[in-house]
């Protein structure tokens, strides 16, 4: 429903680079990412921490797909966005990471890549990484992460 | 109001004429009342960086360090901004009045300070402090038909927070602004100072950095260097949140929760419950969101905190005589009574055995009381606000209630003793009303026709009550019509939400503008509303409207009429005794 409005604000190299990354995960959900679900990540989940699944340990580093909603995103256009559980509504402040919640996954992208509203269902394919990281660009702490990604909308 | 703050600032400075637009600013400011004997930072800033020799600094006449008996300290340009500064860290005064001037070339600004004693001896051994954070009337009247009853025209009951014989009106606002947050209006109970929006146990100066702001002590430092009182901070939003938070904390970031959670480990409140455990974890620990590798519940447990994390633990910590209780309950915020009760949703499968606030405030008495030196007790029900800013009404109704029975539990524990201090006080309100009641039986297909006002608001038909008070079923056929006055674009029901807490708004692909929700667009009455805030807003937002203190218990015949927020620390402080070095 948003889509002609997405598209008519982008550039002509944000268009390509869009079309690019729908083209190319298309073909990476086809054939070798594994799916994993949000709560296919955790063994345990406890307020004193949780444990990740041996299915997710066992698929570190490789090509994973998971389904989850795009949080509120910061930019209209950007290289990473957080995906969430639920569907999120409230990008809260919008400045620090202390209101998320805390089974986030974030997703950083091969490219710019518009984004889409907030509460969408996106189907994303990346690397899967896990363990804490601090991104040095936003000094955003996360624990599981899509790296080298790309979504489309589910 | 930008005339009114140039008007103001010409009046401080008692410079009419002058150009008002870069002058010195001393903090505290202006009309400021300080405890006396508690710790402040005493700051001047000058601008266009001069030299120490182009400025003076006097306090009643005599040079500022002369009256603290400590020298302060210049700096030329501070942090490189455009900018000096003359410091003082962790200045004192005996009572008095203070009359503060700082002179820079022809400008001179003047403040002017209250330094107050408190009387010995002191007349409150306990002091319990509950905050319904953003509880406005509306809130009360709902939970008071909801809990009570209503039948021609009289309440079947009174809830604790009215019965209470001393009332006044609270103003909220802060230093910078008519409607401010949650951190600085807690802010104002927990140091007796106004700040701005957004900071705890600082004043806004013009520091880069978010914690070396110019301090103000908090009533749990003063109580713990001055007393063997214990303390207890008790919440069901996330521990390192603002109202929780302005008990211990320095900072002009409310969102500093990794810096938050140290401030509490340095200041020891004996009994800290909440939720937000991942700002405790070492980042080490999948689910914590702390950039380093501190590990606050081995260091809590090292300090002689037991530590619980249910209800149960709760519970059993309490009947074993345990004095120091580190309760961490949600890695979010605690599910609130709606979906504890009712809803069973928020992450309250993730979490089955979450305590509420009146849990946790029983098992907190019982654990403080026993110090014969006294405690000091803040309870806050903080979703009250957070389903106000959802305009889930229910939600927040249903926390009045919690926070109703939370305060008959310390009403019984105060019973005829005569020695504690019980004040029940919103932070701040919200745009809130009950307008009539929503009827499923009357005609038409619209939101709007269902609607009863004036002679059709009849009584809602809401199922039996609990043995807690709260209604068993609010999904019903006639139902209370709560509205509210500030809203983004969003799509009102008319009903309950029993799917989980009301999302009114989503934020665009755009990142800034926010849209109506449209999984509330579809239904049978669903009504379509035009926002009538900000476009950057998602939900309601705060208001400037005075809140309702009620309170009882030595000192508490000094609330009448209508008080500054600040004044609230000043009760406490006196009836306490803070006062003094
Ligand atoms: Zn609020």
């Amino acid at each position: 429903m948003q889509q002609p409005i997405l598209l008519a604000r982008l550039s002509r190299r944000g268009l390509f680079q869009g079309l690019a990354t729908l083209a190319f995960c298309e073909a990476a959900f086809a054939d070798e990412a594994a799916a994993i679900s949000f709560d296919g990540l955790y063994k345990s989940f406890g307020v004193l921490g949780f444990q990740f699944s041996d299915r997710a340990t066992s698929l570190r580093g490789q090509e994973v797909r998971m389904l989850g909603y795009m949080a509120p995103p910061l930019k209209p256009e950007s290289h990473f966005f957080v995906l969430t559980r639920e569907p999120l509504a409230i990008c809260p402040f919008c400045q620090s990471d202390a209101d998320w919640p805390v089974d986030i996954v974030v997703v950083f992208m091969k490219a710019v890549t518009p984004m889409v509203s907030a509460g969408q269902k996106v189907a994303v394919s990346g690397r899967l990484e896990i363990g804490s990281a601090i991104d040095a660009e936003t000094g955003f702490v996360s624990q599981i992460r899509l790296v080298d990604a790309s979504f489309h909308v589910a | 109001m930008r005339a009114q703050k140039w008007l103001m600032t010409i009046l401080a400075t008692g410079l009419a004429g002058a150009t008002p637009a870069l002058s010195q600013t001393i903090y505290p400011i202006n009309r400021a009342e300080i405890l006396e004997g508690s710790r402040f930072d005493f700051k001047v800033e000058f601008p266009n960086a001069p030299t120490s020799a182009d400025v003076k600094v006097t306090i009643n006449g005599k040079p500022a360090a002369d009256i603290f008996g400590k020298p302060t300290a210049f700096t030329q340009n501070e942090e490189g901004q455009k900018h000096s500064a003359l410091w003082l860290r962790g200045a004192t005064l005996p009572a008095g009045n203070y009359v503060v001037e700082a002179t820079q070339g022809a400008n001179k600004a003047t403040v002017k300070w209250e330094v107050f004693a408190t009387a010995q001896p002191r007349r409150a051994k306990n002091v319990i402090l509950f905050i319904g954070d953003g509880m406005s009337v509306a809130h009360r009247t709902a939970a008071r038909i909801m809990s009570k009853g209503w039948e021609e025209g009289r309440f079947n009951g009174e809830l604790a927070i009215d019965d209470m014989p001393n009332m006044a009106l609270i103003s909220t606002s802060g230093s910078d602004s008519i409607v401010t947050d949650s951190a600085n209006s807690a802010h104002a109970y927990t140091t007796g100072h106004k700040s701005c929006v957004n900071a705890l146990g600082v004043y806004c100066a013009k520091n880069a950095l978010t914690l070396d702001h110019p301090k103000v002590e908090t009533i749990s430092e003063v109580i713990k260097r001055r007393s063997k009182m214990t303390i207890g901070v008790v919440t069901n939003a996330e521990i390192e949140d603002a109202t929780p938070a302005a008990m211990v904390a320095h900072t002009r970031r409310r969102s500093d929760y990794n810096d938050i959670v140290k401030m509490f480990y340095d200041v020891k409140p004996d009994v800290i419950m909440g939720g937000g455990s991942p700002n405790f974890l070492p980042k080490t620990t999948p689910g914590s969101k702390r950039t380093d590798d501190l590990d606050f519940i081995a260091q809590f447990k090292a300090a002689g905190y037991t530590i619980a994390t249910t209800k149960t633990e709760m519970n059993a910590a309490a009947a074993s005589g345990t004095k120091k209780l580190l309760g961490l309950y949600n890695t979010s915020n605690v599910d609130g009574a709606f979906d504890l009760r009712l809803a069973k949703k928020g992450s309250v499968a993730k979490f089955p055995d979450q305590p509420d606030v009146a849990e946790q405030t029983r098992a907190a008495i019982d654990m403080l009381k026993s110090n014969e030196d006294g405690f000091f007790l803040m309870v806050e029900s903080g979703r009250i606000d957070k389903y106000s800013h959802s305009l889930d009404w229910e939600r927040a109704v249903f926390d009045t209630i919690m926070l109703d029975n939370a305060v008959k539990i310390a009403k019984d524990f105060a019973g005829e003793r005569n020695d504690t201090l019980i004040i029940v006080v919103p932070d701040h309100t919200h745009a809130v009303s009950l307008v009539g009641t929503y009827d499923d039986e009357r005609p038409g297909q619209l939101l709007r026709d269902k609607l009863g006002t004036y002679a059709d608001s009849k009584a809602p038909n809401y199922g039996p009550l609990d043995a807690d008070g709260y209604p068993t079923n609010v999904n019903t056929s006639r139902r209370l019509a709560v509205v509210f006055g500030t809203y983004p674009d969003t799509c009102d029901t008319g009903r309950p939400f029993m799917d989980g807490e009301r999302v009114p708004a989503l934020k665009s692909a755009d990142g800034k503008t926010n849209v109506a929700n449209e999984a509330d667009c579809t239904g049978p009455l669903a009504t379509r509303k035009a926002g009538n805030l900000p476009f950057d807003a998602n939900s309601g937002v705060h208001s400037g409207d005075d809140g309702i203190l009620t309170a009882m218990g030595p000192g508490a015949e000094k609330f009448r009429g209508h008080k500054p927020n600040t004044y609230v620390f000043r009760v406490m402080a006196e009836a306490l005794a803070l006062g003094g070095e």
